[in-house]
C-alpha cells in the first residue's frame, strides 16, 4: 500500500484550567504522540489570591481567617500551622484542652479531606457512586464541624492562644456516634473499590516514581509513604502533643496510584483511632490562654441566633469593668504585638508537609507570612510521573497526587 | 542531635549561626550560598537532603533588602535548619545562584520567589512567572507594590482599600 | 380549543358510549403560551457547566451530592463542555489569570444562558480585596443571581437556583 501521507507530528493539547477533572483549576499543556505523553508543562496561578500579601495588612488574629482559605479542604491544618507558628513567636503554649481539641478537629478534617479525595478520584476514574458515598460521610463530619465551630468550611476556629470557643454540649456524643458509624463505611468503600478490576486496572502500576526522585522533588505526604518512605511529621517532628497518641503510619512500597489509595484509606482508619483517644483524654479546662493581652477577649457561645458574644461577657465589659472594655477594644481593633523574629512551623496535612514561615518585626501585624503549600511542591512531580504514559493515566496520576489548587496558588 | 548541639556543629563551619525558639539559622553571603547548601547536604552528620521551602522577605530601607530563606530538613537526623541570604537593593533585580542543581524541588519554589520579588536565580533552567499572568508588570509581594483593591462607598462614607486604611 | 376529529372516530374508543368531547379536551390539554411552556422546560432541566474554582466548588459538589440533591431540579449533570450547558455557576475566587478563561467559557455557551455568582469572592471579590482577584465577576460576565456566603451553605445555593428558576419563568421569552 502506498504511503497514505500520514503525518507523524506531536499534538499539543491544553488540558484545563476548566476541565471535568475536579481537582481545581490546574492547567496542563500536554504534548502528545498519539496517546502517549511526550512532554508536559503544568501551568499554575489560576487561583492565585494574594493571601500572603493580604496577611501583611491585617492583625495577627485576622490572619487566621485568610490563611484558613488557602487549602480549603483542610482548613484546620492551615489554622493550626499558623497559630502554632505565632505562638512560638510569642513564646506561649495553648492549654492542654485546646491542644487535644486541635488534634481532634485536625484528624476529623483529615478524614473529610480524604473523603473528598476518594469521591473526586472515583468520579474521575468512573466510579461515580463513590462521589455520592464520599460526600455522604463528609456531610456527617461537616455537621460535627458546624456544631463545634459554627461553619461547615473555613472555620477560623483555631486561634492564636487556643481555640475561639470550647466544645459545645452534645459535641462529644455526636463525635462518638460518628466514630461508630465510620469504620463500616470505610469497609464499604474498600469493598467497592479495592477488588474492583476496573479500579485496579486504572491504578495498579500507574504513576510509579522512585522514592529518591520524590525526595529530590520535595514531595511529602501519602505519596512518599506509598513509595516506601515512612516520613510523617506527626511521628518524626511532633507538634500539638502528637507524640502521646497511639497510631500507626501506613506505608506501602509499590508507589503506584493504588498504593496511594490504600495509604489514604488506612490513614482514615488511623485518624479515627486518634479521634477516639482525643475524646477519652478530654479533661475540663480552659480553651484559650489566660494572658489578657493575647487571648481573644470575647467569650463566644451559641445563642438562639447562632454564635455570638456571650451575654455575661457583654454585661461584664459594658457595665462592670472599664479595663475589660478597653482591653477588648484594643485587642479587637489593634490586636496584640508579637516579638520580632521568624519561625517555620510545619504540620502534616492530608497532602503532605504544610509549612508556615512567619516573620514578625515586633508590630501588631505580620511582616511576612509564607505558606509552604504541599500541593505546590507535589505538583512538580506531574511531568516526571506522566511522560511516556497514556493520556488516560494522566487523570489517574494527577488525581492520586490530591492537589488542591488553593494550596498550590494561594 | 538537639538544637544547641546542631548550632555548635554548624558554628565550626559557618561564622553566623543563630539559635532561637528551637531553630537554627545560618546567615551566609550570596556568593557562598551554593557551597553552604552543598556542605549542609553532603556532610554525613548533617545530611540536610530535603529542601522544604525557599522564600523571600522584603525589608525596604535596609541593606541587604531581600532576605532569602532556605528551609532544609534532614530526614535521617530529624532536624531542620534555615539558611538566610541577604541581597542588596541595588542592582535591581537582585541575583543569586540557583539551588536547582542541588535540590530539584527548588525549581518552582525559585520561580515563585522570582515572580513575587524579582530575584533572579542564575542557573535556573526555566525562570519565568508562575502565579501571576505572564505579562504582569511588577513584583506583587514587594513592599512597594500596593495591595490594591477597590475602595468602598457605604452610606456616604468612603472606605479606602485595605492598604490605605492606616490601622 | 375545538377538537378537530376525523369522521368516523369518537373519543372513548369505537365501541361503547361516546363522551363529551369538549369536556375531555379541557381535562387533557394544557392551555398556555409557547413562551411560558418553553420557560418551564428550560428551568426544569438547566444544566450547569463545571466552573468550580475554590472552596465554593466543594459546597457546590456537596449540593449536587446525595444530601442536598440538585437532581431534584434536573441539574445533577454538570456538563464539562460549555457548549452543552446553559447555566454557569461561578463558584469561587476568580484570579486575574482566570478572568479571560471565564469570559471565553461564557462566550462558548449557547443562548439562552444564565450565570449564578456563588460566594462573595465571585460576587465582589470577597475578603480578598487585593491585586490577585477580579473584584466581582459581574465585571466580565452578566450575572443573574448573586449568592453570598463564604462559602454559602448548600441550602443557600439551592435558594439561589430556585430564584433563578423563578426568574426564568417570569421572563418567559423565546429567542
Amino acid at each position: 500500500m502506498e504511503d497514505l501521507g500520514l503525518r507523524e507530528e506531536t499534538m499539543i493539547i491544553n488540558m484545563g484550567p476548566q476541565h471535568p477533572s475536579t481537582h481545581g483549576v490546574l492547567r496542563m499543556v500536554l504534548e502528545l504522540d498519539g496517546e502517549y505523553v511526550v512532554a508536559c508543562r503544568p501551568v499554575l496561578g489560576y487561583l492565585h489570591t494574594g493571601i500572603e500579601k493580604n496577611t501583611e495588612y491585617r492583625t495577627w488574629q485576622q490572619g487566621v481567617t485568610f490563611v484558613t482559605r488557602a487549602d480549603y479542604l483542610s482548613p484546620f491544618f492551615n489554622e493550626a500551622a499558623y497559630c502554632l507558628a505565632v505562638e512560638r513567636l510569642l513564646g506561649i503554649e495553648a492549654p492542654p484542652r485546646a491542644q487535644v481539641i486541635r488534634v481532634m478537629v485536625m484528624e476529623l478534617n483529615r478524614i473529610a479531606s480524604h473523603l473528598v479525595w476518594l469521591a473526586t478520584t472515583g468520579l474521575e476514574l468512573g466510579a461515580i457512586s463513590m462521589m455520592l458515598y464520599g460526600f455522604r460521610e463528609r456531610e456527617e463530619i461537616l455537621r460535627i464541624f458546624e456544631l463545634i465551630t459554627g461553619l461547615r468550611m473555613n472555620h477560623a476556629y483555631v486561634r492564636v492562644g487556643g481555640l475561639v470557643m470550647d466544645l459545645p454540649d452534645g459535641a462529644e456524643e455526636r463525635i462518638r456516634d460518628f466514630l461508630k458509624l465510620m469504620p463500616g463505611r470505610i469497609h464499604e468503600y474498600e469493598e467497592l473499590l479495592s477488588g474492583n478490576p476496573i479500579w485496579r486496572q486504572r491504578t495498579v502500576g500507574i504513576g510509579q516514581v522512585s522514592p529518591e526522585v520524590m525526595l529530590g522533588l520535595g514531595v511529602t505526604g501519602p505519596l512518599l509513604r506509598a513509595a516506601g518512605i515512612p516520613w510523617d511529621l506527626r511521628k518524626e517532628l511532633p507538634y500539638c502533643g502528637y507524640e502521646t497518641y497511639e497510631f500507626d503510619v501506613p506505608v506501602r512500597t509499590e508507589g503506584d496510584c493504588f498504593a496511594r489509595y490504600e495509604v489514604r484509606v488506612e490513614e482514615m482508619r488511623q485518624s479515627l483511632r486518634i479521634v477516639e483517644q482525643c475524646l477519652d483524654r478530654l479533661t475540663p479546662g480552659p480553651a484559650m490562654v489566660e494572658d489578657p493581652k493575647i487571648r481573644w477577649p470575647a467569650q463566644l457561645e451559641v445563642g438562639p441566633d447562632g454564635i455570638g458574644n456571650s451575654p455575661a461577657y457583654v454585661k461584664h465589659i459594658m457595665e462592670e469593668s472599664m479595663e475589660a472594655l478597653i482591653n477588648h477594644f484594643k485587642i479587637v481593633t489593634q490586636g496584640f504585638r508579637v516579638p520580632a523574629g521568624e519561625v517555620y512551623q510545619a504540620v502534616e496535612s492530608p497532602r503532605g508537609e504544610l509549612g508556615h514561615y512567619v516573620v514578625s518585626n515586633g508590630s501588631n501585624r505580620p511582616y511576612r507570612v509564607h505558606i509552604r503549600g504541599p500541593s505546590f511542591v507535589n505538583l512538580q512531580l506531574v511531568p516526571t510521573m506522566i511522560v511516556g504514559k497514556l493520556v488516560a493515566d494522566v487523570i489517574a496520576c494527577v488525581a492520586s497526587l490530591d492537589p488542591v489548587m488553593g494550596d498550590a496558588d494561594r | 542531635m538537639d538544637t544547641p548541639a546542631l548550632a555548635q556543629r554548624l558554628a565550626q563551619r559557618f561564622p553566623e549561626v543563630l539559635e532561637a525558639r528551637g531553630e537554627v539559622t545560618i546567615t551566609v553571603e550570596a556568593d557562598e550560598l551554593a557551597q553552604a547548601l552543598l556542605h549542609l547536604r553532603d556532610e554525613p552528620d548533617l545530611s540536610f537532603r530535603f529542601l522544604s521551602d525557599v522564600t523571600c522577605t522584603d525589608w525596604p530601607g535596609l541593606d541587604p533588602r531581600y532576605w532569602l530563606a532556605y528551609h532544609l530538613l534532614s530526614t535521617e537526623h530529624r532536624q531542620r535548619v534555615r539558611v538566610k541570604v541577604g541581597l542588596p537593593p541595588e542592582p535591581d533585580p537582585p541575583r543569586v545562584a540557583s539551588a536547582v542543581p542541588l535540590f530539584p524541588t527548588a525549581n518552582w519554589l525559585e520561580r515563585e520567589v522570582f515572580d513575587f520579588y524579582g530575584v533572579v536565580f542564575e542557573g535556573h533552567p526555566d525562570l519565568r512567572r508562575i502565579e501571576m499572568p505572564e505579562d504582569w508588570v511588577g513584583h506583587p509581594l514587594r513592599k512597594d507594590h500596593p495591595l490594591a483593591g477597590v475602595n468602598t462607598q457605604y452610606k456616604g462614607a468612603f472606605i479606602p482599600p485595605p492598604d490605605r486604611r492606616g490601622l | 380549543m375545538p377538537v378537530q376529529r376525523l369522521p368516523g372516530t369518537r373519543l372513548g374508543g369505537t365501541d361503547g358510549p361516546g363522551v363529551d368531547e369538549e369536556q375531555e379536551a379541557r381535562r387533557g390539554v394544557l392551555l398556555t403560551t409557547l413562551g411560558r411552556a418553553v420557560a418551564w422546560a428550560r428551568k426544569n432541566s438547566m444544566w450547569p457547566a463545571t466552573f468550580g474554582l475554590a472552596c465554593c466548588a466543594i459546597e457546590m459538589m456537596a449540593t449536587g451530592a446525595a444530601d442536598y440533591d440538585l437532581s431534584r431540579w434536573g441539574m445533577e449533570i454538570f456538563r464539562a463542555s460549555p457548549r452543552q450547558a446553559d447555566l454557569m455557576i461561578v463558584a469561587g475566587r476568580v484570579s486575574q489569570k482566570m478572568g479571560p478563561v471565564l469570559r471565553r467559557i461564557y462566550d462558548q455557551m449557547p443562548e439562552p444562558k444564565w450565570v449564578i455568582s456563588m460566594g462573595v469572592c465571585a460576587s465582589t471579590g470577597g475578603m480578598f480585596n487585593n491585586y490577585g482577584l477580579i473584584q466581582g465577576v459581574d465585571t466580565i460576565v452578566p450575572v443573574d443571581i448573586y449568592v453570598p456566603g463564604c462559602p454559602p451553605r448548600p441550602e443557600m445555593l439551592m435558594y439561589g437556583i430556585l430564584r433563578l428558576h423563578a426568574k426564568v419563568q417570569r421572563e418567559a421569552r423565546i429567542k
